[in-house]
């Protein structure tokens, strides 16, 4: 039986063999590969799973969406100034968003009880830091480094000037007591942000060092200060601290609570940083020391650039989480933000049913606009960032 | 004269006595001797695990050693950080894995040592980047990042990168292992005009044709130590220890 098979296969091998004479013709790809159609079916009902997923959120959305819509639009109050405009009566039994009251309240929960006088200099302060925010954020910008010296030494140096206040320029001494709203929660934010990034590459590079005694002091930092919840580090920063320092020196209360969030944030990055340091592959070091750099050039050159790009998802997390977390301060007797929300929400002359939910209605939409403008910038950064990077 | 005076003519590239090395309790190199002379060409053999990789890592300090001494040029290789860098900038080294910065461009690879450790300038160091790109024959990928080349291509970058810091010595560890088989030639040509322009080499590698072709010695390593050094044709013809006759027959067709 088996010399026929043989045979066989033979002759099958023979008809299998194949040269190809002219070259295949492209063909138009069918519709349901290409155009709207195909993207309603691909992304929306490509499963029963997915059919089933796609009708839920419909449904979901079509429970949610419409009563938001009538409180925040079409039964809010517009204009008006006072508690009366927002009121229920009988030609209006619904009565949605009181947006006057935010309008009334905007200069208080923008400024706290800054001196009117002098609000002009929180506007500068404002103005400055979106010059320099943009001037680095934006990679094509000219002259990147002067703006890199502008954003780190000359804004932090004007905004002190400018919000502190500067005797010999005339611009008068205005104590941080009476600093509140917005500009005390950017100024903490961007304090946080600034200084949190050097300090944690600092910490993780000392954390993953090879000298003992370095390792130890980071690693003991990093996780004291992780152990402790950051209201915790924020009172210690604001009760304790003065008890441990001389009578006649002590400093300010908002610049205690920013050092206490500047350590906190730290400690955070580090982390952030050390996931980072850990993803660059040792041929990197041995190549970069092969060359003769030493370990600060390794560091600066090769390995940071590369460790940063991968971790900015975790940065820009941190960045996010301590945006919010700067609500704390508040605890410490600080009126950040929401703490002039808080107090704008409880005044009689805006009292009624619906004051306190657009308060907090308009607090969570500024703190998203926040969070997610950085969210989105991060992802684009990312995109940039890996061209010709995929190894 | 001291041994930092360095650099006279007959000085060897390098001298290694007693060299001693451990992993934790592992011995993993064993009393190593080896002198090369300045133009010498030396090809390292062996099983895998036997010492090949590690012993050229000590040669350049990107390993640790405990006992014996290695000197360079002239210099004797100390824990000091000052004599390390100058040692490693004497000596050109190119690894299995490329190693190339994926964040730099094939120009910035290539210039980046000589700006940083050197203090050349921008321009010049550019230049030079160039001229060692053409030599390596691929100048027209400078602006592209590595992970845009083949692997060939990259393993000639990172050759060209070494060679930005006009080395006296060029290491190479195992360079054509991590290649597509057709991409093994053209690094092994880049290799062969290197030695054809009298650059003291020292190749750990498995390519034997390349071995017979530009090796004025081969070194063969088993577990740790050397176990025969000799010329090619009689390497290849009489090896002399079992040890080696039993590699040969088993990576020789």
């Amino acid at each position: 039986m088996e010399a026929p098979t043989v045979a066989a296969s033979r002759t099958n091998s023979a008809a299998v063999a194949y040269v190809r004479a002219a070259p295949a013709a492209a063909v138009l790809p069918p519709l349901t590969t290409v155009g709207v159609l195909a993207w309603f079916k691909d992304r929306l009902f490509s499963s029963v799973g997915s059919t089933v997923m796609t009708i839920l959120i419909v449904l979901l959305l079509a429970w949610i969406l419409p009563p938001l819509i009538d409180f925040l639009i079409v039964d809010a109050t517009w204009s008006g100034s006072d508690r009366e405009a927002c009121l229920p009566s009988p030609a209006r039994p619904e009565v949605g968003a009181c947006w006057p009251f935010i309008g009334d309240r905007l200069a208080y929960v923008t400024y706290g009880s800054y001196p009117v006088a002098s609000r002009w200099r929180v506007d500068a302060f404002f103005a400055m830091l979106a010059c320099g925010t943009a001037w680095l954020l934006w990679l094509e910008a000219p002259r990147r480094d002067i703006g890199a010296v502008y954003f780190f030494v000359v804004l932090p140096l004007a905004s002190l000037a400018l919000l502190h206040g500067f005797p010999t320029l005339g611009l008068a001494v205005v104590d941080t007591a009476f600093w509140g709203g917005m500009m005390v929660t950017i100024v903490v934010a961007a304090v946080g942000i600034v200084t949190s990034l050097p300090i944690g590459i600092v910490l993780a590079l000392g954390r993953r060092s090879k000298m003992p005694a370095v390792r130890l002091l980071c690693t003991l930092f990093i996780e004291i200060v992780r152990g402790v919840p950051l209201i915790t580090v924020l009172f210690m920063a604001s009760v304790m601290l003065p008890l441990f320092l001389p009578d006649t020196w002590s400093p300010d209360k908002l610049m205690r609570a920013l050092v206490g969030v500047a350590l906190f944030s730290s400690a955070y990055m580090a982390e952030v940083v050390r996931a980072g340091l850990q993803s660059i592959p040792r041929g990197q070091y041995d190549a970069a020391h092969a060359l003769g750099l030493s370990f600060w050039q390794t560091s600066r050159l090769i390995v940071l650039p590369q460790a940063l790009t991968v971790t900015i998802p975790n940065i820009v997390n941190s960045y996010i989480a301590l945006f919010k977390d700067t609500t704390l301060v508040f605890f410490v007797g600080i009126f950040d933000f929401l703490k002039t929300i808080e107090a704008a929400r409880a005044d009689p002359k805006w009292s009624t049913s619906v004051t306190s939910a657009t308060g907090y209605i308009f607090a969570a939409l500024v703190y998203f606009v926040f969070c997610y403008a950085m969210s989105r910038y991060a992802s684009r950064m990312e995109k940039r960032l890996g061209v010709g990077e995929n190894r | 004269m001291s041994m930092d005076a360095g650099a006279a003519i007959d000085t060897p590239a390098i001298e290694i006595t007693g060299l001693h090395k451990w992993f934790g309790a592992f011995h993993v190199l064993i009393d190593i001797n080896l002198k090369i002379d300045r133009g010498e060409r030396i090809v390292i053999c062996g099983p895998s695990g036997s010492g090949k990789s590690t012993l050229l890592r000590c040669i350049n300090r990107l390993e640790d050693f405990q006992r014996g001494q290695i000197v360079v040029d002239g210099m004797l290789l100390t824990q000091d950080v000052r004599r390390v860098d100058a040692v490693r900038r004497e000596i050109g080294m190119v690894f299995q894995q490329f190693n190339l910065f994926p964040h730099l461009t094939v120009l910035e690879n290539c210039a980046l040592a000589p700006i940083q450790v050197r203090g050349m300038p921008k321009r010049e160091a550019e230049q030079r980047a160039m001229h060692f790109l053409e030599r390596v024959k691929i100048p027209e990928q400078a602006g592209k990042y590595p992970s845009q080349l083949s692997g060939g291509q990259q393993q000639r970058v990172a050759i060209a990168r070494a060679l930005c810091m006009n080395p006296k010595l060029m290491m190479f560890d195992e360079p054509t292992s991590a290649l597509d088989p057709e991409m093994v030639k053209e690094v092994l040509d880049t290799m062969v005009e290197l030695a054809l322009d009298g650059m003291t080499m020292l190749v750990v590698t498995h390519e034997m044709t390349f071995a017979r072709q530009v090796a004025n010695r081969i070194v063969f390593m088993d577990a740790g130590e050397i176990i025969e050094i000799n010329a090619p044709v009689p390497f290849f013809a009489h090896p002399r220890h079992e040890r080696t006759k039993l590699f040969l027959s088993q990576i020789l067709p």
